[in-house]
């Protein structure tokens, strides 16, 4: 594979505009989200909501505004990158209803949906805005600054659960630290791309076997990413911590091929998780009930959250009890954000859990192949390599939580959790790979193969 | 760059397959251990997430269930509970289930295989069938009558259909309201709480989870094993015992509360209970063969289970002479639950024949069908030959026409019956119980319809008064006239 992607094509591959598979795509997620909202309905309530059509058509008009841009301003856009969000935030939408009607009193749904639609408008204005993704490379700079000062502000805000990560203002409340991962990207991929040649060849000093690059060069990116981590610590948000740091670490790797760089990024993170464990005593319990999940249960406390969480998958099985059939309500809080996987595990069963993780991976292997195509476009690779390590990340860091597989840390599930900033985030995300991958397919980009030697 | 962007697929790839492994361990390889786990409150969800089945006695709904909608969200009612706690129990959110509402739990709750339409049909739908309903034997005049002449007073009422071992009236005092356990709120709790501080201990079922010493009632078993062992050939020929009779072997005097029995043959002494006869016969007869009579009546075995699990009896068979001779007249070590007497009772009524007791007429599913029936089931061979079962008979209506239990006779009906009053306490200081067994037949039946046993703890009476014929004989009269119209 690595021989293919170093040599020359040996021919113009036919490139086709794709929007009629897109189309396809886009009508069986609307299909595939009317039948999830009529099944759950008809568990909860024992009919088919009446409202199911008309969310089915807006779904569907709204897709179609969104494929009708893409056709217009994308059109060699990889046509899987919209039907798939556009499945995962229906789906989420579903569960978030199905929640509601489980918990009396709790509305998120209408708002859940109203963000979603501020999502696909973000979508669009990125689209009509933003004609070539290489003008954001200009502003990484305007980026950093953006990200560290939408990271701070919630410092000025009283925290929410022990976690200042919301900005509130009127009756809105945002998590800035959501848009400025996107923004860190930009200009981790700007800044990367601008000093390849000196992060990868140039003789900085070696440590045991490490090239560091020197310290103009390191300089800037390592306070970025120190500033923005002492600031997510002080606002204990430790799932953006990490997301902040495993984007980083990749990013440099992708961007200096040097696999020195994942080494310093593992003893760096261990060595924080070290710190962050002794200084933080909530990620000591994170870790120890992740060690022993129902230790609670033992001691007569109760069920921990994970343990609640466990029994909801636990009780999903390989099939599911049927969506509005699950008890995943016990859970209680955070049950429509953190851990809304719970509820698709219960009640989608380990198919259902399957199917939806590889829709992840779907979106995931697009984004990175949209990287692996923009041949000579560095920032470009970074850029679209980072998105999807974003979303990779974050689905990768919740899941692998909530099922107990990894100490359990706060982070939004893309799409399918309820969140409002989250969801405009990963739509501006989509919309910036849907941005790249048409880069990387308009015809004639394969033929500029400029890569350095 | 290109090969970098390939090893991060990659390893995305590998954080994909542990997430897939790993729910793969948590959906499917731990699914029943958590479903099982006692916080994991999902089973309860389900279970109390649709009314139970109801139970009912002669056409009358003992339980109902009334939703809360809370999260555990029906709560189980009984509209006439103290009457029918011993035979429902109850069904709490919070401390479980007992009697009928234990033992029938899986028909009742819609777990029970044998209520899903088709086979595996539970297994396939994941879902609990609508709640079987369970059909007692009970007949509610006969509860209302036992119930109603205990007054309140500590006691026990068990009847008894001699030919079948349909359980016709389970009574238990003082009793308690099972509905006040239903919920889990903490209502029920500080019920719970109350119930089981009080002490007159209204949570026990002393129709078959108490013990009494049974007093004179036990003569029955002692005359059928003098009987049935030839010891006794003529009911009425002089049994040559003197009053008061010194006990073998001890310088320990028995003495009678009656006159006349001196010398008394059998249906003389039987009317009248003259310890004297009786613990001589039980001597003559032995340890060993009055050992064997009152195991055939039922003693000395674990209890039966009708289906929920009584008490066994005692009698032993380990005795001297002089220990034999107490304990056959119901006295010493000798124990048996109201539910053993009643057997007693009824398996004379029966002819020797001793039947199962049992509570469960028929369970039906949710379309009325019937999915298991209640069946007459002999336990063992006859306890005593059949002629042996007529004298006895004969004995008892004597008890009744002519000797300490006249106040239980019904007009028109053929009735007999043993009154007993058992002392207890150091020196007999307490106060006794009250016993009395007995079985009636209507004019234009060929058997008797109905045995009843009735003990009654702390009769308000004088001594003379406390024994049986006093206070438990007219319950007893009270449930048979019940029973037999």
């Amino acid at each position: 594979m690595t021989t293919t992607a170093e040599a020359p094509p040996a021919q113009e591959l036919p490139v086709r505009r794709r929007t009629g598979a897109s189309l396809l795509l886009l009508a069986l997620a609307v299909a595939v989200t009317w039948v999830g909202y009529a099944a759950s309905g008809v568990a909860l309530t024992g009919r088919v909501p009446p409202d199911a059509w008309s969310f089915a058509a807006f779904q569907g008009a709204l897709g179609l505004l969104a494929l009708g841009a893409v056709h217009r301003l994308a059109p060699y856009a990889d046509p899987l990158l919209l039907p798939v969000p556009v499945l995962l935030n229906g789906l989420g939408l579903i569960l978030i209803h199905r929640l509601d009607a489980a918990a009396p009193g709790r509305d998120a749904a209408p708002a859940q949906l109203l963000w979603s639609m501020l999502g696909m408008g973000v979508f669009l204005a990125v689209l009509v805005l933003l004609p070539d993704h290489r003008w954001l490379a200009r502003r990484a700079t305007w980026c950093a600054a953006a990200a560290l000062a939408l990271m701070a502000a919630p410092i000025f805000f009283p925290p929410v659960n022990g976690a200042r990560i919301w900005v509130h203002f009127g009756g809105f409340s945002l998590q800035p630290g959501e848009f400025a991962k996107v923004l860190l990207a930009v200009f981790f991929a700007a800044y990367l791309s601008g000093h390849r040649q000196a992060l990868t060849y140039v003789d900085g000093r070696r440590i045991r076997g490490i090239h560091l690059p020197p310290r103009s060069v390191l300089g800037p990116i390592l306070a970025v990413w120190l500033v923005s981590l002492t600031v997510l610590l002080l606002e204990r948000d430790l799932g953006a911590s990490l997301l902040f740091f495993g984007l980083f670490v990749v990013m440099l790797y992708v961007a200096t091929s040097r696999p020195g760089w994942i080494a310093v990024g593992v003893l760096l993170s261990l060595a924080g998780a070290c710190v962050v464990g002794t200084l933080e005593p909530h990620v000591g319990v994170r870790v120890a009930d992740w060690l022993a999940p129902f230790a609670g249960i033992e001691d007569g406390r109760g069920a921990s959250q994970l343990a609640q969480s466990l029994f909801a998958f636990g009780h999903g099985g390989l099939l599911g009890t049927g969506l509005g059939q699950g008890d995943s309500v016990l859970i209680g809080f955070a049950g429509t954000s953190d851990f809304i996987l719970a509820t698709a595990g219960e009640e989608l069963g380990l198919s259902g859990l399957t199917a939806l993780l590889l829709l992840y991976a779907l979106l995931v292997s697009r984004g990175l192949r949209a990287g692996i195509t923009l041949r000579g476009d560095d920032f470009g690779t970074l850029l679209a390599t980072g998105l999807a390590v974003i979303v990779a990340l974050q689905a990768f860091v919740i899941s692998a939580g909530v099922t107990g597989l990894i100490p359990l840390t706060g982070m939004a599930m893309p799409f399918l959790a309820q969140g409002g900033s989250s969801v405009v985030t990963n739509w501006a995300i989509v919309a910036l790979l849907v941005r790249l991958s048409n880069a990387a397919g308009r015809p004639g980009a394969r033929t500029e193969v400029t890569e350095a030697p | 760059m290109i090969r970098c962007i390939r090893h991060v697929a990659a390893f995305s790839l590998l954080l994909l397959l542990a997430l897939l492994a790993n729910a793969a361990r948590v959906q499917v390889l731990h699914s029943a251990e958590y479903d099982a786990n006692p916080a994991n409150r999902r089973a309860a969800i389900a279970r109390w997430g649709q009314p139970r089945g109801d139970i009912w006695a002669g056409g009358e709904r003992l339980t109902g269930s009334v939703d809360t909608g809370e999260g555990l969200r029906y709560e189980r009612t009984y509209p006439d509970g103290e009457l029918y706690a011993p035979v429902t129990g109850y069904a709490s959110q919070l401390y479980g289930t007992t009697m009928l509402e234990d033992t029938e739990d899986a028909a009742l709750s819609g777990r029970d295989t044998r209520l899903a339409p088709l086979p595996l049909w539970g297994e396939l739908t994941r879902s609990l069938q609508p709640g079987g309903q369970v059909h007692t034997t009970i007949e509610p005049a006969a509860q209302r009558a036992g119930y109603a002449g205990l007054r309140g007073r500590k006691g026990a009422v068990v009847a008894l259909e001699p030919s079948t071992g349909r359980i016709l009236a389970l009574v238990s005092s003082p009793s308690y309201d099972p509905g006040l356990l239903s919920g889990n709120s903490a209502r029920v709790k500080t019920a719970w709480r109350r119930l089981l501080a009080d002490p007159r201990q209204p949570l026990l079922n002393r129709a078959i989870r108490q013990t009494y010493p049974p007093g004179s009632t036990f003569k029955i078993v002692t005359a059928a094993a003098a009987l049935d062992t030839g010891v006794v050939t003529d009911i009425d020929a002089p049994t040559r015992t003197p009053s008061p009779y010194n006990l073998v072997g001890t310088r320990h005097l028995l003495r009678n509360e009656s006159a006349g029995c001196a010398d008394a043959p059998l249906r003389e002494a039987f009317a009248v209970s003259c310890n004297t006869v009786f613990a001589k016969l039980g001597a003559t007869v032995g340890t060993p063969e009055m050992a064997r009579t009152a195991a055939a009546f039922g003693f000395d075995d674990e209890g039966p289970r009708i289906p929920s699990p009584a008490l066994g009896s005692v009698f032993g068979d380990t005795m001297d002479a002089a220990q034999v001779a107490l304990s056959s007249i119901g006295q010493f070590d000798t124990r048996a639950t109201p539910l053993q007497m009643a057997s007693v009772a009824a398996t004379v009524a029966n002819g020797g024949i001793r039947m199962r007791p049992y509570l469960v007429d028929e369970i039906t599913d949710g379309d009325g069908d019937v999915v298991a029936r209640g069946r007459p089931e002999p336990l063992g061979g006859p306890v005593v030959p059949g002629y042996v079962a007529r004298l006895l008979q004969q004995m008892m209506v004597d008890t009744v026409t002519g000797g300490t239990a006249t106040r239980a006779a019904i007009p028109g009906a053929l009735v007999g019956g043993k009154t007993g009053t058992a002392q207890h306490g150091v020196d007999n200081s307490r106060k006794p119980y009250a016993w009395f067994v007995s079985w009636a037949q209507a004019p234009d039946d060929s058997l008797p319809a109905v045995a009843v046993a009735v003990v009654v703890e702390d009769a308000e009476a004088r001594r003379s008064d406390i024994s049986g014929g006093g206070s438990a004989a007219p319950i007893a009269r009270a449930v048979m006239e019940a029973a037999l119209s």
